[in-house]
């Protein structure tokens, strides 16, 4: 009975957690739905005036998009995951009880936060993705080896998405309120992961920062492999980096954090 | 005190819990201008030394501000003692937090430990994992507590769909699964209706007999302490004003209870021995007596000598027998 039990249950239980709240998940499909149609009517007028911009055609395009409404909430891109609960509990001083488990914070989070990625995965991203499926021409991979691919970027991007988030909400136990870092980083989140334009259409040098910028392992880097145009290992390495880094990040904030910070309350 | 010895374990030998000058420290930084801020430190802790033995049950009380909480973090290894030794069986907390986490069990009466959205069973199946507790041991440690707190019904209920009790009641459960050799309770009883914190009292009562865990109780509620701990520590401003029995604090303090009596009609201030009358409002007077004292001679005399309809008794609270022996102090 190691280690790995316990992370799997605090896993499992992050995904029935996010799992119990019905209403929220049915409202969320209806809502990644909707702003899926409009992008797909506004990315399909654009590449009608400009074909085959970034290297993608309209079939590529109208993937990327109900991968990105797929992806919101699994990757809590704009925010949303669990650094929201961290945060309240650093501000309220309940993190006091997480410290005095046997257990590690960052880890905890972690596992967490990928039961309610994969949570968000199945109740949030398949039925918009679906829909999308059925009722455009999308471009979809026929051979299982590059949806394998596919599922393993999106597992390190899950990587990611929670190194970035983890910081976030670390910042709380030196700014107590966390509300301008939440409001960067969903801006930050929303423009250089690419949900508001496919980084490969950003120009320049422009371009060449944002596709090297961590959260452009979120959605751009899983969708690339998904429609052929990235290498696997070549994006395994990019994102697996961005983990390494973003993750040694945490655990040094975090030792920094619970080493010199008051914890709040009586 | 007892001398520090260490045994053949490491432990210390004069207590379980040990304090030996421990300070906290906080610098609060304060604006005091456009760019301005000023430094000042908060002594929380103050130069505190204590030993609790194996098996003992002390009450840790004081105001609000005194330094109790802070207390309470340092000996789970949350917070660094600025200065000073501190250990908890053996185990310098702060370093070996995770490790020392085995041995404790801990309660905050304001805060939960349990998983909020998902049903109570598990929250204590995850503490089986946490805590690495032998299937059998979990079990008859669950059975147990279901038993005694009266959970059965609730198991499968969310969490925040429970009351405060039944929530206080299921967060002690969570804490002792993993049979701690030490809980703190930070008020546990907060809150709690009077059948709740008869069950709760009652539970840990029988949990120090029958498993002598060491328990140290924080608390507002000096019933709490009077029906649980032989011995009760005050700290005031970071510093151990008090270590002893509950009567003696009483003495101390020279404290009084109240006894509230309802009279058939208005009558002039009663006369009784060793009480006075401090307060008439039409029939309802109020009496004070010695906190030391029983009550049951006072009634039976009232009753005997006066037209009695109702009466209660009134404790003193902590605030009020601390400010009375800060006072006295100041005096001598």
């Amino acid at each position: 009975m190691g280690a790995g039990r316990l992370y799997a249950a605090v896993a499992a239980g992050g995904f029935r957690r996010y799992a119990t709240y019905r209403a929220a998940t049915a409202a969320g499909v209806f809502t990644n739905t909707v702003f899926g149609l409009i992008l797909v009517s506004t990315y399909r007028a654009l590449w009608d005036e400009r074909p085959h911009l970034g290297g993608w055609d309209q079939t590529q395009v109208v993937t990327y998009v109900w991968l990105g409404q797929a992806f919101l909430s699994t990757l809590a891109i704009g925010g949303g995951g669990v650094e929201n609960e961290l945060m309240d509990r650093i501000r309220t001083g309940d993190v006091a009880i997480d410290l005095y488990r046997p257990v590690d914070l960052q880890l905890w989070w972690l596992a967490t936060d990928l039961g309610r990625a994969f949570f968000q995965l199945l109740g949030r991203g398949v039925v918009p993705f679906v829909f999308g499926a059925v009722c455009f021409p999308v471009y979809l991979p026929t051979d299982a080896g590059t949806w394998v691919a596919f599922f393993v970027a999106v597992l390190l991007a899950m990587l990611v998405g929670f190194g970035i988030r983890y910081l976030v909400a670390l910042s709380a136990f030196w700014l107590l309120d966390g509300m301008g870092v939440t409001q960067m980083a969903w801006l930050a989140g929303f423009f250089c992961s690419g949900m508001l334009l496919p980084l490969n259409v950003f120009p320049g040098a422009l371009g060449e920062v944002v596709r090297a910028l961590p959260w452009s392992a979120l959605l751009q880097a899983p969708a690339q492999i998904l429609l052929g145009h990235a290498d696997p290992l070549g994006t395994y390495a990019f994102q697996g980096a961005w983990a390494v880094a973003l993750l040694g990040a945490g655990r040094l904030v975090q030792s920094a954090a619970t080493r010199r910070v008051v914890v709040q309350g009586g | 005190m007892a001398k520090t010895a260490e045994t053949a374990d490491g432990s210390l030998a004069e207590g379980f819990i040990a304090l030996q000058d421990v300070a906290k420290v906080f610098e609060v930084r304060r604006k005091t201008g456009f760019l301005k801020r000023e430094r000042r430190e908060v002594r929380a802790v103050d130069g505190l030394s204590f030993t609790v033995a194996r098996g003992e049950m002390v009450g840790y009380i004081g105001p609000n501000g005194a330094g109790k909480s802070t207390t309470i973090k340092m000996l789970t290894g949350i917070l660094t003692p600025s200065a000073g030794r501190l250990r908890v069986a053996g185990i310098d907390p702060s370093r070996e937090r995770r490790r020392l986490a085995h041995r404790i069990g801990v309660v905050f009466g304001q805060r939960t430990t349990l998983w909020w959205d998902l049903p109570l069973i598990d929250s204590y199946r995850l503490a089986h994992r946490m805590y690495r507790i032998p299937d059998a041991r979990y079990r008859e440690n669950l059975d147990r507590c279901v038993e005694l707190l009266e959970l059965q019904a609730l198991l499968d209920v969310p969490v925040r769909q429970l009351s405060l009790g039944q929530r206080m009641r299921g967060d002690i459960a969570a804490a002792l699964l993993h049979d701690p050799e030490v809980l703190y309770l930070d008020e546990p009883t907060i809150g709690l209706d009077v059948v709740s914190k008869a069950k709760v009292r009652g539970f840990l009562r029988e949990l120090n007999a029958e498993r002598s865990t060491t328990v140290l109780l924080t608390t507002h509620d000096l019933q709490d302490i009077e029906q649980l701990c032989s011995r009760v520590m005050v700290i005031d401003q970071g510093r151990l004003m008090y270590d002893g029995p509950l009567a003696g604090l009483h003495e101390a303090g020279e404290s009084e209870r109240t006894l509230v009596v309802d009279l058939e009609r208005e009558l002039p201030p009663v006369v009784v021995p060793s009480a006075r009358v401090v307060r008439v409002e039409g029939p309802r007077q109020w009496l004070a007596f010695p906190a030391g004292q029983s009550a049951a001679p006072l009634v039976a005399r009232l009753a005997a000598e006066y037209p009695l309809v109702d009466l209660s008794v009134r404790e003193p609270d902590i605030e009020a027998v601390i400010a009375k022996m800060y006072a006295e102090k100041a005096v001598s």
